[in-house]
């Protein structure tokens, strides 16, 4: 699969892997191929996507609890990544982290991370030691608005400024942390939050990825500068369940009308109507296949044995003592 | 003969690291100026880079030092207060901790967290006072509490080459420690215990500071009983061979343990020894009380924590 993205028909073919990525993850949730569930990304693609598109390949990002779009858009492989989720040794983590804590540190993705604003200051770190190396690497980390909440990530924000930090904070407002809608939950407003701390922020139509990727690039430019860090909030919405088990367990805290009028700003359909209707054809036909082969690669790979259950455990390869006997 | 202290085999400590390995960074509060003696004089041979403090934001600069370790640096973090470490418990056990394991072997985090001045340090009641190196240990991140300068030297230094996360306990009862040091000093292997007594009758397990108490207890009791004094210096990874082999020759033990008592390291230590181990008598521990809390006033302070003279009982009540 091609790392680029450039082109509009590229945006929008990352778009829609990702978003058949989800399709195809929801199905074997549904199967019992997937233990656990999963948050769902579908309708927040262009943040992703447009984000990543203004990075370069050995830049850093760190992401969360919903993280597929994140590390599907910095470029980890379906296959491997759908192996994970299902568990897999062939799995981007050899089975060990799951929809979680998905990683690919090889291509820049430190993690997605299962605890809310907990990835930010592992970011800022990485931005220290670009810093500190020179290495002109600029670190995203995401969150949401839920994250707003999380001292953690204000004390980060505060450091990053301070130490004038590569750090991007992206923040994904789809207007809901799990049931709680943002008015209940955030005083003030996300943008004035960062620009206390001293770092320029901006709000972002989320469901445009090409506009994502100018602010992203300004932020990316000024962080590569030495400039420091900045602050997008990006208004987006899931079109789905905040996690598969509201499949289950039925809740009501969105009213239908607004899931309707969210999912008429499709970021796909923003993002196909600037394309040609054969590439649009082609991405699609593009993302199937690859998905195709990315499920049968997932569902054909090894369990693994657990004998193995606590590898990986110590770096140093140290072995504690077992439960039994 | 040079007398070492214990806050200056630490400060040589990082000095020889930050000197050896260019990837080597000291993080925390008031470091610059040297304020828990750790740091004396390192900032200016090293620069503020390499030697940084930070605003009071435990829980960011903790997972600072996580990502800066993902990225090839091996950040040491110094504590002020050793509870602070409940306040990043989510950072080290949570996070740095369970990186190796979630991503599959794909990333080491060599972090070091140092805690000078753990325990009571006598006069600052319930908030400064904890020494939670048994929840540490519980949660399987590699624990180091050195009782003597050289260990402090050698288990600081091995915990900034260890490629996992490791806290390093200073207990404030051990700081003020001096050791004669006639030989170099050199990084000491974690999860190695050490005698520093030998002895026949009874092995006593004491961690920290409290190692002092023991042998100054073993000095008490001699000519009466011969008793090994043994300091496992890594909590986690204990030592339990070389327990099993002290137990072949006293097969008898009591545990002097700076935890509180339910689920601390000295219930893990009895439990281990009745498992699989050689008793020829029921085993003993003194601890702190069940979910203690320093009191402030000094004689409630002392009344808390595990005392010598419980210590020569303990040790009686098993040769009955
Ligand atoms: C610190 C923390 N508290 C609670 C949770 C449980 N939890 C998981 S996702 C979530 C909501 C997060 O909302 P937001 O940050 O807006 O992200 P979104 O789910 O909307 O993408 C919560 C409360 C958690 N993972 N971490
Ligand atoms: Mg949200």
């Amino acid at each position: 699969m091609t790392r680029s993205l450039n082109t509009p028909a590229e945006l929008y073919g990352r778009m829609r892997l990702i978003r058949e990525f989800e399709e195809t993850a929801l199905r074997l949730v549904k199967s019992g191929d997937i233990v656990g569930g999963i948050h769902p990304y579908i309708g927040e693609e262009a943040v992703a996507v447009g984000v990543c598109a203004a990075l370069a390949d050995d830049d850093l990002i760190t992401s969360t609890h919903r993280g597929h779009g994140h590390v599907l858009a910095k470029g980890a492989d379906p296959a491997r990544m759908l192996a994970e989720l299902a568990g897999r040794t062939t799995g981007l983590n050899a089975g060990r982290g799951g929809s979680m804590h998905a990683a690919d540190v090889g291509l820049g993705i430190l993690g997605a991370n299962a605890i809310v604003g907990a990835a930010a200051p592992i970011a800022a770190g990485a931005a220290w030691a670009s810093q500190r190396a020179r290495s002109g690497r600029v670190v995203v980390t995401f969150f949401g608005d839920g994250g707003l909440n999380q001292g953690v990530l204000l004390e980060t924000m505060n450091l990053a400024s301070l130490w004038k930090l590569p750090v991007i904070f992206v923040c994904e407002n789809n207007g809901y942390a799990t049931t709680m809608p943002i008015s209940t939950g955030l005083a003030g407003s996300a943008v004035a939050r960062a620009q206390g701390f001293g770092i320029p922020g901006e709000t972002v139509d989320g469901m445009d990825a090409v506009d994502i990727r100018s602010a992203a690039a300004a932020a990316v430019e000024r962080a590569r500068a030495g400039a420091g860090p900045s602050f997008l909030e990006c208004l987006t919405y899931r079109f789905g369940p905040h996690h598969t088990m509201e499949q289950r367990i039925r809740l009501s805290y969105r009213p239908a009308e607004e899931v309707e009028r969210w999912r008429l700003r499709d970021p796909l359909v923003i993002q196909a109507a600037r394309i040609t209707p054969q590439e649009r054809e082609e991405a699609d036909a593009r993302a199937a296949a690859i998905l195709a082969a990315a499920r049968e690669f997932a569902l054909a790979s090894p369990h693994p044995d657990p004998a193995d259950a606590l590898d990986y455990l110590y770096a140093s390869g140290m072995r504690g003592r077992g439960g039994e006997g | 003969m040079a007398k070492l202290s214990y806050a200056k085999a630490l400060n040589r400590a990082l000095r020889d690291e930050l000197t050896r390995d260019e990837s080597v960074c000291v993080l925390g509060e008031d470091v610059g100026a040297g304020m828990a003696q750790l740091t004396l004089g390192l900032q200016a041979q090293f620069g503020p880079g390499r030697v940084m403090d930070t605003p009071i934001s435990e829980q960011a600069f903790t997972s600072l030092a996580t990502g800066a370790a993902l990225c090839g640096m091996r950040p040491v973090i110094e504590f002020q207060i050793p509870s602070l470490l409940f306040l990043v418990l989510e950072q080290i056990a949570n996070q740095a901790h369970k990186f190796p394991l979630m991503t599959g072997g794909q990333v080491a985090v060599p972090v070091t967290y140092v805690v000078p001045g753990s325990g009571s340090r006598e006069g600052w009641a319930g908030q400064h006072s904890d020494h939670p190196y048994s929840i540490y240990a519980h949660v399987g991140v590699t624990t180091v509490v050195p009782a003597m300068p050289s260990d402090a030297y050698g288990l600081l230094v091995s915990a900034i080459r260890s490629d996992d996360p490791t806290v390093v306990f200073a207990p404030a009862g051990a700081m003020g420690v001096r050791e004669d040091v006639t030989r170099d000093l050199v990084p000491v292997p974690i999860g190695r215990a050490r005698i520093h007594r030998a002895g026949t009758d009874v092995t006593c397990v004491a961690v920290g500071h409290l190692v002092h108490e023991a042998l100054a207890a073993a000095g008490e009791l001699a000519g009466e009983v011969s008793v090994e004094v043994f300091d496992p210096r890594t909590v986690y990874p204990f030592d339990w061979p070389a327990l099993a082999d002290s137990l072949e020759r006293t097969g008898r033990l009591v545990v002097m343990d700076d935890s509180n008592r339910s689920c601390g390291l000295a219930g893990e230590v009895l439990a281990s020894a009745a498992e699989g181990m050689r008793l020829i008598a029921p085993p003993a521990r003194v601890t702190r009380p069940d979910g203690s809390v320093l009191p402030f006033a000094l004689g409630l302070d002392r009344a808390v924590q595990p005392a010598r003279a419980a210590l020569v009982s303990a040790i009686r009540s098993v040769m009955k």
